[in-house]
Parts: structure tokens; C-alpha cells; sequence
């Protein structure tokens, strides 16, 4: 094609030696560049900028199940979870050098370091680096300066900002665009590797290494293996490798020299793989970024034959069409005249990525944002998925799912059977982690299942059943990390931030909880804030609540950091006071009995909530407290709300007996809609079936209701009985007798109308320390708390929890010697 | 390019003193070219070109760019004057426009592919604003402007008839009055339709063909004005208004749009922010009050964070209310403020000054906006240091 026939008169651009090709990962033009350039020098051998023990999976690349994206994974054997990768897509200047010498039947060998020092020297740096596991080491794009700079490293000059700036460009991405991918390789196809070599020799001349001090030691293994490819092949070989590395690969050292450099290095026993990879794992935002943020557009430059920009946007016509969106070939034709104006006013020599989206915005989307972030998820990033032939060496995460379910003693068997968990036996605690973190990941080995007997927390029953599929699924978790924790917590992330419901947030917070994901928890947290802050119905949010205070509880057992967890539960009760008034307004009679329920909720948790209330959210019973008050005093607010919301106000001592019993007449008087007050009374003694037993216990409520009742006018009377008995009638009949037989005996009642004020009804003036005193270590004993609390716990305060059992127990004791 | 009808005797009509013209239009319009003693201090508000007549002679002068015919500047000067630069020789353009560049770039391009532009964006985004400058720079004359309303008829886009003339001597081409739209088409300028959402559907359709064909016919002359190289066409409409009269697809495809932003940074706006108030205060004869920058700085990052749904250091989401909480919004809340304070409060804009006005310009939906409101106060603004008196205030107002 480029004039060079038979016998190739290689012409040498530089000097003698192999033909250096110096590229941008991952850049189109390179890689075309690349092409032609071997087409025109056709080399004995190829050598690649990769890990040498990957030479062997180079035969898979022609493999025909091989779809690219896909990366290479180095893993240290012994612990899957330190790893690298080298992603290499349809456009990767690597990629088409591999094709290119299978297709040649010509050797390819790769030169870099081997991954054995590469993952050692992740090991290394761990103490001072403690990011997630699966965060590629070094070689990923250790040399590409596209700033993809790990932090810690912000020593690293970029040598392409260096250039663009010397071009007067601000972005040198745009820079490079321009310069080198845009440029057709017309005429000599050496020509750009020459030019750009010596730019680098400048930028190394001035800049040194530029911070990648590693880049001596990989480019003096590099030269090396040059030496020796130069040995076998003579000098008819050609060396894909990073520009930057160009001037060095070039530089004249000695063998001893380089051998020196490369003495010592630390080493770890690694295993390499071919593992399918995606255009969104090549792009920056996720966490794997190859350092490119358009994979789908460059895939486009590289995969169009010609005419760029008309097919780019013809595609995105019909992208938009797909979903609906109205756009016709006019709209095409104008989207290209506009980016090519652009271009020519922005003085570039071919419109680029920001002059298309330019266009496509203003053309084809209205100006609007929306549709142009689907043609960036779309087309720009791009959803394909690299596939990888099964003759592929395993990933890691099967082997480490292995290991673990050898270390647990805990057989993949295809039979169901029952599996009783002791959590604090540390083997079971071991394999209850196992189980729900591989659920978060949905391979579905264990299903949790109700547990018989005991129903203590430390206990937990799995019907366990291994599937074969589930071998297909845990091949495809691999995406996700290179271990079961690392999966787990990667998993639970991204399903984080695709939740539709803040119920699915919870319930994820309470499985990373459960799973001991701490590293995932963060990010689950920051979601469910974020839902928590959105969610305009109120019904949700306190939904949510009690999910929440119950994880900050399992992880005080898991002896987690819950601080974070503190703080959101007690960001969300504030929003349910803030919503609570406005939404109980206008209820009808089932929503008002939901809402009930869910102020119930609230009511509990604020209790649990205050004692961990953190020092930013003040007081939080107070606040609850005024919420309550307004909610009782509130007419719009229903009957039901209303009543609950005066009796948890005097449970907690909020409201003086004499103003419960004044609300309580101002309810019950005829002005009230009968139906209201009959609500208002249920939601006051806790209406329903289960309802009377509180007023059974509690003689001090029972004291209210009767002076109340015995105080009503003998005229009214009649017309407050149906009220009554549409709350009393919905009793048990053994509540009701036991009430008759409470107010026939009545001394509570007596004393009450007797003495208001003076003390409540049902307790004595005093308290009575001694009797009091004697139920002492029994509550100690079961609230599990230390001296000092237990003396103030035990004055029966009640503000445990509305309905906390224990505390009227106390009442009751004591009541029953009077 | 073949003009069917001879431009003057259509340029006759743009001359004022023309009788036909002065009987239809009685004391209508009298455009930038008027008499000197209208342009001067006596103006509320001079025209653009007029305002910035030395910069736009500055830049004509050193612009040595290809020009598209009948532009009195070439695109990149266009940019220049809207962006704001300094020339060879020195001479300062100053910015008009406060905002991304490729936002401009994307307006003069369209303008310059004679395509028509469609200038979105909330209310108080400057669209009429960057409208009027693009027409003054492209064709000098920003003043060839159909207002839209529910009202507008379809005469205001194609023309009129002067029916004394036409009763005394039949249908003819003095009889016509001519739009600004269609003056524009014979003369290759720039006309301006503001608050196109606003024109009734069946008026809106009239502008297809003037967009698609170039050409207005005049069926009972049997002519048509055929329009001349330059001309174009910018269009300004709210997208919070969308379904009042929403466009067309028809009429939608001949445009390209190109949506206004809010500021993109809390410091971009409260330079404008302060910038405006201060003008405003200015022509209002409004003290000014010191230190009130602080204060500024609050309502705009109120006004930034509500709006965003997400409180400045990222951390927090916020529901959004229903207002639009513009930059405009919050220059009247500050000049508000600054009014209060200097005839009510010591002259020093206080958080008290300012708290009615935010509540006003948040809370549109009593029920709704209420507990955003709220929330926010709950949430964010109690626990942020320094902002004491502004949580005080705003509960004060609040409750």
C-alpha cells in the first residue's frame, strides 16, 4: 500500500537498530499508524510493551470467541487479591500489533517488567497506600500521561501537557487529538513515530523521568530484551511501546548497566489471564480507567473507513431514534455542517469529540442535556463487552471461593440440605460471611431460612444448595473483583448507586452489615443520604428509619464503626419531624392508621436513637418531642395521630396528667365528629384487639380515661357511649372483664379524683426504694447494663421505648402489694 | 443572490418619516437610528450598539477575518465582543456574556451556517440579553425585534396592511408594512423574536416557511420577499414555560438550540450578582451599603445549593423547590435587601434583610416548598458555622 515492494530497503527513520514505534494507549490514530507502519517495514518479530508471562496467552488473541475489550490480569497466586491489569481494546495500538503478527504468523513477545515485580512492588508500597485491592498496579498506564496520576504521585510531570502547552493548547488531550489521531497516515508512515520520538528526547532531556522513577528499572528490563530479541532476529524487529519510553529504548546502555538496575527486585509468584473487559472500565469515570474517557468515539475513528464525522452522527441518529426521539436526516446533515463550522472557528483540523457533542446538543437535542447523556453513555463510552475464549486460564475469584470453602470446610454439594449457624463459634461467623457476601454478589448458594428454636441473634439457618450454574455466575462476579471480599464490597457499591427504592438502600446497608463489607459501607451510606434527601414522602423515610437503628444495633454486636450509619439515621429522623406535620394532614382512615404506625416507629427509634445521637444533631428526643406536640394539638391532623401523640407525650412525662385530660374532654366533647373522637380514644389507649392490655396495665392511663368519663355530664353521656364503645367493644373479652373488675375495685381511680396532682394514679406519693431496689439485678440482667445506669434506669422513667415492656413490669410489681 | 423585489422600495418603508409607515404605526417604534437626543442620557436603556458602539468600531476595524456576506463582523469578532478580549492594539472589549465559551461559539457558528437560533435557558439566564448583543455585532442593529405574546398577531411576523392606503388606492406595495421579520429577509439582517413560546401556535407556523424556504410570499400582490444573504434569525424562549405554546417539530427541526446555563461557580455568580446590584442601586438612587458581600455570598449560595439539589462541599443532596432561583432572582432578593437596610435597618445589609426575600423567592407552593424550606434550614443551614444569625432570621420569618 505505501510503495514499499518485494525485498523491503527498510528505510530507517532513526538511525539503525529496531524500529521503535512510540504510541498513546488506547489511541486510535496509534494504532493506525502502528498498522501501516508494520504493513510498510513487515519485521521478523514484534515485541509489545506488556508483561512477559502473558507471552504464552498471546496464541488466544486469534482465538475466535476473543472479543476485545479485554485485559490481561496478573495475580499473585497466593492472594488473588493483589492484582494488575492491562486492558487492551479494538483500538489499542498493542491490540493491533498482537493481530497483526498472529495474522503474519510472526512472534510477538512482551518486554515490560514481569508482573512477578510489578505485583511485589504493590506489595511494597501497601503501608503507605492502602487502596482497595483491585486497583490496577503499576502497569496499567504507569507512562501515559494522560492523567490518570495516582494520588501520592503528584510529583509526575505530564510530558503531553508539557507539549500542548508549548502548542497553546489548554487540554492536551485536545492536543494530541489534533496532532496525531486526527492526521491521516498519509505518505510516510514512519514519519509521525519519528517526530514524536524526538519531542519525547526533548521532554526526557528536560523533564528526566518525569517522576516515574520505576520507568529506569522497567525501560532498562525493556532494553534488555531488545538486546536479546536483536540476537535471535538481527535488527529487523519492531518495538510497540509508549512514546514516552521511546528515547530511552533508543539510548545506548550497557548490559551490566541495565542488569544492575534490575537486581534485587522484590518478587511474588504471579499467574496471568485473559479476563473480558468493558468500554466503561476503559473510560476515566469508573474505577478502572485506562485513562480515556471516550472509548466508543476513538472505537468509531478507528473502526470508520472514512467520512468520520457524517457516520458518527448518522449513528447517533439513529441511537436517538431508537429511543423515540424524532430526528431526521435534515437534522444529520445539519448536525454535520455545524461541527465542521465549529471546528473550522475553533481552528482544528477535523471536528473532534467536543465539536460533534456540540453539534448533536444544538441539532439533534434541543440544547438538552438529557438525550446527549445517553449518546454519551451510548456511543461515547460505549456498552461493549469484551468476551474471552474458555480455554482462558481461570479467574481468581474462583480460586479464592475455593480456597475459602476449603479453609470453612464447607463442600459445594448439589444437595439441599439445612446448615445451623453458631455465630459466635469463629469457624460458623466465617462461613456466615461467606454465604452473605456471595448473596450480595447473586450467586445463590445459601438461602437464608428461619431459624427453629432458638431465635437468639447469634444463630442463623442456610438451606444450602449448589447449583452448576452457579459456577457460571461466579465466572461473571469475576468482573467484580478478584475475591470474594473484594467482589462483595465492589457489588454492593455499584448496587448502591443503582437502588431504585431507599427501602433497597437499607436493606443493602443492613447485608453489607451483615456480609462485614466496612470498606462498601461508606459508599451505601452516601447513597442512602442522598435517597433519604430526595424522598419527599414522609412514609418512606420513617419506613426506613427502623431498618437503620436496627443495622446501627447489629453492628454494636459486630463491633463495627457505625458512627457513619448514627449520623445518617439521625439525618433521616430529622427530615421525618420536619415532613411529619405537613403529611398527617388530610389523611383518610387507612392512611391515618399507616401513619400511626409509622409514628409509633419513629417514636421507638428516636428513643434508641437519642442515646447514640450524635453531637451535630442536638437533641433529637426534644425535637421529636415538639413534633409530637404540634401533631396533638393540630385539628387538621386525624383523630388517631392526634390521641397517639398526646399519650406518647405522657408516657415520656412531656405533658402535665391534668393537660392529657383536658385534651381528652376538648376531643371527647360534642363538638367533635363522633368518628374523630372514637379515633382520637383508640389511638390514646391503643385501640384494636391487642389494645386494652396497656390499659389493663397501666392504672394510671385507666385513672384518666375514668376520671374523665365520671366527670361527664349525665346529658352528654349518652351521646360519648357510642364513642366508647366502638373503641372498648373491639377488645378481648378477657381485656374487658379484667377493666370492669379494674374500675369496679378502682383505687387508682379514687385516689386520682381525689388527689389530682398530687401524684399519678397507680403509684404511691413516694417512691418505694426498697421494693423498687429488689427487681434491681433482674433488669440489670437483662438490659445488660452496668451500675451506675442500672440506679437510674430502674426510677421507671420509661423513655425506653413507648411500649417497653420491662418498665411496666416495675409499674405493675409495685402496684400489685398496694 | 436573485432578490424578486428590489430591496429599497422596501427600505423606503424602514425610513420613519415615511407617511404610510407613521400612519400605521402611530409614535410606534423609533429604532436605534434615531435622533441623537434620544440615545442619550434621556434613555433608560440605549440599544447595544449604540451602548457599545466603540468597542464594536474597534473590533470591525481590527478584524481581518473572512466575514460572511452582509456581517459587520467576522465570527470570531462576533465571539470576541460577546466574550470580551483585549485587541492588538490594546483597545479592552469587555465581557457581555458571563459563561462558558462553548455557548457562544455553538450561537455564532449556528448564525454563521445560516441556520436559526433558538436561545433556551429559566428565566433571568440572559438570553434576550446575548440576543441582542449577537444582532448588534453580526448585523449592527439589534432593533429588528417582534415581542411575543399571547397576542401576537401574524402580521408581526409577516406584514400589515396601512388600510387608509389600501381602502384609497387598492392592494399595492405601498399598502404593505412590512415586519421586522420581513425587513430583515430583504436587507440580510438579523431579526429577533423574543418569547416565542408565548406566540400562539398557528402564528409560530407562519416562521416554517420563512426558515426552511427563505421566503415570505405575498399572495395578494402576487410577490414574495426573498431573503437575502445574512439573514437570520434568533429566537429567545423559557423552558420552564414549555407547553404554554410548545414548538412544533416542525419548527423546532429549522432551529438549533442552545441552552443558557445557570452560573457554573458560587464565586462566577456572586460577581455578577454584586455587579448588578450595584448598577441597579445605582439608577435606582439606592445607598449603597458596605460590607454587604457576606450577605451576597449567602443568598447565592442558598439560592445555588436549593436549586443543584446539593449543598456546596457535595456532601449533602437537597430536595429542589418549585421556583426557578435565578441569578436575576437573586439580584432583586439582594437589592431588596439593600433597600430594607438602608430605610428600615443601620444601612449594613443584615441576614434580617435578606431572609424575607429568600423565603419569598423559594417558597412558591406554600405546602410543598414549605417543608424544603424547611428541611434545608434543619439540615444545612443551623449546622453551618457563622450562619447563626441567618438560621435566626430565616426561622424568625419562617414560622
Amino acid at each position: 500500500m505505501t510503495g514499499v515492494e518485494g525485498a523491503p530497503p527498510r528505510e530507517q527513520p532513526y538511525g539503525d537498530g529496531p524500529l521503535l514505534l512510540g504510541v498513546r494507549h488506547h489511541g486510535p490514530g496509534s494504532a493506525r499508524a502502528v498498522r501501516a507502519a508494520l504493513e510498510a517495514a513487515r519485521p521478523q518479530a514484534v515485541l509489545i510493551e506488556g508483561p512477559p508471562e502473558a507471552d504464552a496467552l498471546i496464541p488466544l488473541a486469534a482465538d475466535e470467541d476473543m472479543r476485545p475489550p479485554v485485559a490481561l490480569l496478573a495475580h499473585a497466586v497466593d492472594e488473588p487479591g493483589r492484582s494488575a491489569f492491562w486492558p487492551l481494546a479494538e483500538f489499542s495500538p498493542e491490540w493491533v500489533t498482537i493481530r497483526w503478527a498472529l495474522e503474519h504468523q510472526i512472534p510477538a513477545r512482551f518486554i515490560d517488567l514481569p508482573a512477578t515485580h510489578t505485583l511485589a512492588w504493590s506489595k511494597e508500597e501497601e503501608p503507605a497506600e492502602p487502596a482497595k485491592p483491585t486497583e490496577p498496579a503499576e502497569p496499567v498506564e504507569p507512562e501515559e500521561p494522560t492523567g490518570t496520576v495516582e494520588p501520592g504521585e503528584s510529583v509526575r510531570v505530564d510530558p503531553l501537557a508539557a507539549l500542548a502547552e508549548a502548542a497553546g493548547y489548554d487540554d492536551p488531550e485536545r492536543w494530541w487529538e489534533d496532532v496525531v489521531e486526527h492526521r491521516g497516515t498519509g505518505g510516510d508512515p514512519f514519519a509521525p513515530f519519528a517526530v514524536l520520538g524526538e519531542a519525547m528526547g526533548t521532554l526526557r532531556e528536560t523533564y528526566g523521568t518525569g517522576g516515574h522513577d520505576r520507568d529506569l528499572v522497567r525501560e532498562a528490563y525493556m532494553r534488555l530484551q531488545v538486546r536479546a530479541a536483536q540476537k535471535e532476529f538481527g535488527d529487523d524487529i519492531a518495538v510497540v511501546c509508549g512514546a514516552w519510553h521511546v528515547p530511552a529504548l533508543r539510548e545506548k546502555r550497557t548490559v551490566a548497566a541495565d542488569r544492575a538496575l534490575l537486581k534485587g527486585l522484590p518478587k511474588v509468584k504471579a499467574d496471568m489471564t485473559w479476563v473480558p473487559w468493558t468500554h466503561r472500565r476503559l473510560s476515566r469515570v469508573s474505577g478502572y480507567g485506562a485513562g480515556i474517557d471516550s472509548p466508543g468515539w476513538y472505537g468509531h475513528l478507528f473502526g470508520a473507513r472514512d467520512r468520520p464525522v457524517e457516520r458518527w452522527m448518522t449513528k447517533v441518529a439513529g441511537l436517538l431514534r431508537e429511543e423515540d426521539r424524532i430526528v431526521s436526516s435534515a437534522h444529520v446533515i445539519e448536525a454535520v455542517r455545524l461541527a465542521e463550522t465549529l471546528a473550522a472557528m475553533r481552528g482544528r483540523p477535523l471536528p473532534g469529540l467536543t465539536e460533534t457533542t456540540d453539534a448533536v446538543r444544538a441539532v439533534m437535542c434541543e440544547g438538552s442535556d438529557v438525550p446527549l447523556d445517553l449518546v454519551h453513555d451510548r456511543l461515547v463510552v460505549g456498552d461493549v463487552l469484551g468476551e474471552v475464549p474458555a480455554a482462558a486460564p481461570a479467574v481468581p475469584l474462583q480460586r479464592d471461593l475455593a480456597r475459602i470453602q476449603r479453609k470453612l470446610r464447607l463442600k459445594p454439594e448439589a444437595l439441599e440440605r439445612e446448615l445451623e449457624l453458631d455465630l459466635r463459634k469463629e469457624n460458623d461467623a466465617g462461613r456466615s460471611l461467606l454465604l452473605h457476601r456471595l448473596r450480595l454478589l447473586r450467586i445463590e448458594w445459601g438461602e437464608p431460612a428461619a431459624s427453629r428454636g432458638s431465635t437468639g441473634t447469634f444463630r442463623e439457618t442456610w438451606r444450602l444448595r449448589w447449583e452448576p450454574e452457579l459456577s457460571v455466575r461466579v465466572a461473571e462476579a469475576g468482573v467484580w473483583g478478584t475475591t470474594v471480599l473484594s467482589a462483595a464490597t465492589a457489588k454492593a457499591e455499584a448496587d448502591a448507586v443503582a437502588a431504585q427504592s431507599l427501602a433497597d438502600v437499607t436493606g443493602l446497608a443492613e447485608g453489607c452489615l451483615l456480609a462485614e463489607l466496612p470498606d462498601a459501607l461508606p459508599v451505601v451510606m452516601r447513597v442512602l443520604a442522598d435517597r433519604a434527601a430526595l424522598d419527599a414522602d414522609v412514609g418512606h423515610l420513617a419506613q426506613a428509619l427502623p431498618a437503620l437503628v436496627r443495622s446501627l444495633r447489629y453492628g454494636d454486636v459486630r463491633a463495627t464503626d457505625t458512627h457513619a450509619l448514627a449520623e445518617v439515621a439521625a439525618g433521616l429522623a430529622e427530615r421525618v419531624f420536619v415532613g411529619l406535620p405537613p403529611a398527617c394532614a388530610a389523611l383518610d382512615t387507612e392512611a391515618a392508621e399507616e401513619m400511626r404506625r409509622h409514628v409509633d416507629a419513629v417514636h421507638g427509634t428516636v428513643g434508641l436513637l437519642g442515646e447514640a445521637a450524635s453531637e451535630t444533631h442536638g437533641d433529637l428526643r426534644a425535637r421529636w418531642h415538639s413534633v409530637l406536640h404540634i401533631l396533638s394539638a393540630r385539628d387538621t391532623v386525624p383523630g388517631v395521630i392526634r390521641g397517639r401523640a398526646v399519650r406518647l407525650l405522657l408516657d415520656d412525662g412531656e405533658l402535665a396528667h391534668d393537660e392529657a385530660a383536658r385534651l381528652m374532654a376538648l376531643v371527647l366533647s360534642p363538638g367533635t365528629e363522633p368518628a374523630d373522637a372514637a379515633a382520637w380514644i383508640e389511638g390514646f389507649v391503643g385501640g384494636g384487639a391487642g389494645g386494652g392490655m396497656l390499659l389493663v396495665h397501666d392504672e394510671r392511663l385507666l385513672g384518666l380515661v375514668d376520671a374523665w368519663l365520671t366527670g361527664v355530664p349525665q346529658e352528654a353521656f349518652t351521646d360519648v357511649l357510642p364513642l366508647l364503645r366502638r373503641t372498648f367493644s373491639a377488645y378481648e373479652p378477657g381485656v374487658r372483664r379484667t377493666l370492669g373488675e379494674l374500675v369496679r375495685r378502682g383505687p387508682g381511680a379514687r385516689t386520682s379524683t381525689a388527689a389530682v396532682g398530687s401524684g399519678i394514679p397507680g403509684f404511691a406519693p413516694e417512691l418505694e426504694t426498697e421494693r423498687a431496689d429488689a427487681v434491681l439485678p433482674v433488669l440489670r440482667l437483662l438490659l445488660g447494663l452496668d451500675e451506675g445506669e442500672a440506679g437510674e434506669g430502674g426510677a421507671g422513667e420509661g423513655v425506653v421505648s413507648g411500649g417497653a415492656g420491662i418498665t411496666k413490669g416495675v409499674n405493675d410489681l409495685a402496684g400489685v402489694g398496694r | 443572490m436573485p432578490v424578486s423585489v428590489d430591496p429599497t422600495s422596501v427600505d423606503e418603508r424602514r425610513n420613519p418619516s415615511a407617511p404610510a409607515n407613521a400612519h400605521a404605526t402611530p409614535g410606534a417604534r423609533t429604532s436605534g437610528h434615531t435622533p441623537a437626543e434620544q440615545t442619550g442620557d434621556e434613555v433608560m436603556r440605549p440599544h447595544a450598539e449604540d451602548a457599545f458602539a466603540a468597542e464594536l468600531a474597534a473590533l470591525a476595524e481590527q478584524d481581518d477575518r473572512p466575514r460572511p456576506t452582509r456581517w459587520k463582523l467576522s465570527p470570531w469578532a462576533v465571539a470576541t465582543y460577546l466574550l470580551g478580549g483585549t485587541l492588538p492594539d490594546g483597545t479592552v472589549i469587555t465581557p457581555k456574556y458571563v459563561g462558558p465559551r462553548r455557548i457562544v461559539e455553538v450561537a455564532v457558528t449556528t448564525l454563521a451556517t445560516d441556520r436559526a437560533l433558538l436561545l433556551l435557558g429559566v428565566p433571568g439566564t440572559a438570553k434576550t440579553w446575548v440576543s441582542e448583543h449577537l444582532a448588534a455585532a453580526v448585523s449592527g442593529d439589534s432593533t429588528l425585534l417582534v415581542q411575543g405574546t399571547a397576542g401576537t398577531p401574524e402580521e408581526a411576523i409577516r406584514y400589515g396592511w396601512n388600510y387608509a392606503q389600501l381602502l384609497a388606492h387598492g392592494p399595492s406595495r405601498d399598502a404593505l408594512v412590512p415586519s421586522p421579520v420581513m425587513r430583515a429577509m430583504a436587507e440580510g439582517m438579523t431579526a429577533r423574536v423574543e418569547e416565542l413560546t408565548r406566540i400562539p401556535a398557528d402564528v409560530q407556523d407562519t416562521l416554517i416557511t420563512i426558515l426552511s424556504e427563505k421566503t415570505l410570499p405575498i399572495p395578494e400582490l402576487g410577490q414574495e420577499v426573498q431573503a437575502v444573504r445574512g439573514f437570520n434569525l434568533i429566537a429567545t424562549a423559557n423552558d420552564r414555560d414549555r407547553g404554554v405554546n410548545d414548538l412544533s417539530s416542525a419548527l423546532r427541526r429549522r432551529f438549533n438550540t442552545v441552552v443558557l446555563p445557570l452560573p457554573e461557580s458560587a464565586d462566577a455568580e456572586v460577581d455578577i450578582v454584586s455587579r448588578r446590584v450595584d448598577q441597579l442601586g445605582r439608577s435606582l438612587d439606592l445607598p449603597s451599603a458596605p460590607d454587604g458581600i457576606d450577605e451576597i455570598r449567602r443568598v447565592v449560595t442558598v439560592f445555588r445549593e436549593l436549586r443543584d439539589g446539593l449543598t456546596t462541599d457535595g456532601r449533602t443532596k437537597l430536595k429542589s423547590p418549585s421556583g426557578t432561583l435565578s441569578t436575576a432572582e437573586a439580584i432583586s432578593v439582594v437589592t431588596n435587601g439593600l433597600a430594607l437596610a438602608a430605610h428600615f435597618g443601620d444601612g449594613v445589609l443584615r441576614a434580617s434583610d435578606v431572609a424575607a426575600g429568600i423565603l419569598g423567592a423559594v417558597v412558591r407552593d406554600p405546602t410543598a416548598d414549605r417543608v424544603i424550606w424547611q428541611e434545608y434550614l434543619e439540615a444545612v443551614v443551623r449546622e453551618r458555622d457563622g450562619w447563626t444569625d441567618f438560621y435566626r432570621a430565616c426561622r424568625e420569618v419562617s414560622a
